[in-house]
């Protein structure tokens, strides 16, 4: 973009502002990765000072990953929130699909209940879907399965309309001419779904499906109902107990957090385009 | 025409059924179900309820007279207000700025935006360590700045800021985010003639970018408003039960608290009925204020 010429005070300014917002989300995450190296009284004592010399310790890692044993709520976690973005895709891929090209009686309302389904608070859900699932027997049992089903369901349904929302907007601007090729190929309608839009709607389903993975992976209050054993702790359950047992030993709070937070940073870091535009597109949801 | 293709109605049924299904079964039955289960007696997590409330109405009497939803309510449009001034605030002024540099767009974006990808739990924990009385980074910061007296950031009169500013810090960058895309959308064109015309960068600012990004804001507002009412991990992570004194609870964490804590659980569904409300009536309320002012 073309601008006027630059006064010069003026720009570093805005440079020194916009740097000191960079640092305010930069810097603590810094301090935390530093202090994980570190035993608990030292970092009372400085927690500037780089973790060189007699400072560093591999102590608090030692602990979070035989005591915490956060490696099993990685897996947990990471389980669920596949499962959770594969569902998502699947069947809001299939229900925009329809959704999109197929008029009826009724496919108005269909319309309006999805938009609908964006606005229901989790608050508003969870204690009728706690009791529905308990009087089914998925909830609040101890086999490690049913407990993961039991998250997974609910935060399937939660992330079902946005999906749709954000699905349906990009399917109805494909080439309806590509699939009547297609017909008069001979396909028959799921044929059309899974051969010609399915590989058309790739980039809407990588949006959804990272936002799906996201939000189901950062989330606290559906695991906190579903989650009653450590050792079926997901990772967010897993630091949220951490400050109830743990809350004073901030070496080990430092090292859960680092363990947490930099493999997320990492990822971001690859696919920040997709997430991005992800998270964005997820913000209507409720 | 090819409206052949979608002329026999069989297989949209398939397509829909399952996700419809899931939402009808997750969503929409749970939904009102709550609904009536805040008329209910509801004594544990689980159990389908032992009757109606004597009157039927009881939680909702119970509501008024209950000081902590007063605060939680309170504290929650204190939320609003910090994520509508603080967050959209903060943001415009950053989007503003980053699209008159030259250098570095696309570093700031990335930086501005991650602390959304983390999860809030894993912030509240970090915060928590940020703000620790003996001594966090904030207290080590202001003693090496002079400060004698340490500052208890989790006390009565600071809990509460303590609580909002990571919140905000947090989404400031989302809003960035959908601020600059429109910024971008902008035509080059009215720039270049409005510094024909001699116009400064404020100038600039004030009538040309600032106007057209008149929509921009309203969405971003409406998102800031209704996304307050859900603010749930980073509070209750760092501080558990309303502490201290019950005076931090925002709407979402107290219902919370009595679902899981008192097993209060009717009285918990009808405080999620007062979320419901209280969003649609706030997200209205805001749509109303900006529509008027639409071009």
């Amino acid at each position: 973009m073309t601008k006027t010429k630059k006064n010069p005070i003026g720009s570093m300014v805005v440079y020194l502002i916009l740097i000191c917002w960079s640092l305010t989300t930069i810097y603590p995450i810094i301090w935390v990765v530093q202090n994980s190296f570190k035993a608990k009284d030292k970092i009372l004592a400085n927690s500037f000072a780089l973790p060189f010399g007699e400072l560093f310790t591999m102590a608090n890692y030692r602990k979070a990953f035989n005591n915490l044993n956060i490696l099993n709520s990685y897996k947990n976690s990471i389980f669920i929130s596949m499962t959770v973005a594969l569902l998502v895709v699947l069947l809001a891929g299939m229900g925009a699909y329809a959704l999109s090209r197929y008029k009826f009686k009724g496919s108005e309302l269909l319309n309006s209940l999805v938009i609908a389904g964006m606005m229901f608070p989790a608050f508003a859900t969870i204690i009728p879907v706690f009791s529905m699932e308990f009087s089914w027997g998925i909830a609040n049992t101890g086999s490690w399965f049913l407990t993961m089903l039991s998250v997974i369901l609910p935060q399937t349904a939660g992330n079902l309309s946005f999906a749709m929302v954000v699905l349906m907007g990009y399917i109805k601007g494909l080439p309806v001419e590509l699939e009547e090729a297609a017909y008069m190929e001979g396909c028959n309608a799921y044929q059309i779904y899974f051969k010609v839009v399915l590989p058309l709607t790739k980039p809407s389903f990588a949006t959804v499906a990272i936002f799906s993975f996201l939000w189901s992976y950062n989330d606290l209050f559906t695991q906190s109902f579903f989650m009653r054993r450590p050792d079926m702790y997901g990772i967010t359950m897993l630091l949220n107990q951490l400050t109830a047992k743990e809350g004073t030993n901030y070496g080990l709070t430092a090292s859960a957090v680092t363990l947490v937070v930099v493999p997320v940073i990492i990822v971001y870091c690859f696919l920040q385009k997709y997430i991005i535009k992800g998270m964005i597109a997820g913000a209507v949801k409720g | 025409m090819g409206a052949n293709i979608y002329r026999n109605k069989k297989p949209a049924f398939l397509f829909l059924f399952p996700a419809f299904l899931f939402m009808a079964v997750y969503l929409y039955y749970p939904f009102f179900k709550n609904f009536i289960n805040s008329f209910m007696e509801i004594k544990q997590l689980g159990s389908s309820g032992s009757g109606f409330n004597t009157p039927w109405y009881h939680n909702y009497q119970e509501m008024v007279r209950d000081e902590s939803v007063w605060v939680s309510v309170k504290n929650t449009l204190l939320m609003m207000l910090v994520t509508l001034i603080g967050q959209v605030g903060i943001a415009i002024v950053l989007a503003l700025m980053v699209d008159n540099v030259r250098r570095g767009k696309q570093f700031f974006k990335t930086v501005f935006f991650f602390p959304i990808v983390i999860s809030a739990t894993a912030l509240g924990l970090l915060f928590n360590l940020l703000f620790l009385y003996d001594k966090g980074m904030v207290n080590q910061i202001l003693e090496a700045l002079g400060r004698e007296t340490l500052i208890d950031w989790k006390a009565e009169g600071t809990a509460l800021f303590t609580m909002m500013l990571p919140v905000m810090w947090q989404y400031v960058g989302f809003y960035f985010v959908i601020l600059i895309t429109g910024l971008n959308s902008i035509s080059d064109e009215l720039y270049e003639s409005a510094k024909i015309d001699g116009a400064t960068t404020l100038q600039k600012v004030r009538y040309i970018s600032l106007p057209l990004l008149h929509n921009v804001i309203c969405t971003c507002s409406v998102l800031a408003v209704t996304g307050a009412l859900k603010v749930f991990d980073l509070p209750w992570t760092m501080f558990p039960k309303g502490m201290p004194l019950k005076s931090t609870f925002l709407t979402g964490t107290y219902m919370y608290y009595h679902t899981m804590e008192t097993k209060n659980v009717d009285y918990a569904s009808a405080l999620a009925v007062m979320i419901v409300i209280l969003g649609i009536i706030l997200s209205k309320a805001v749509n109303m204020i900006f529509r008027e002012k639409d071009y």
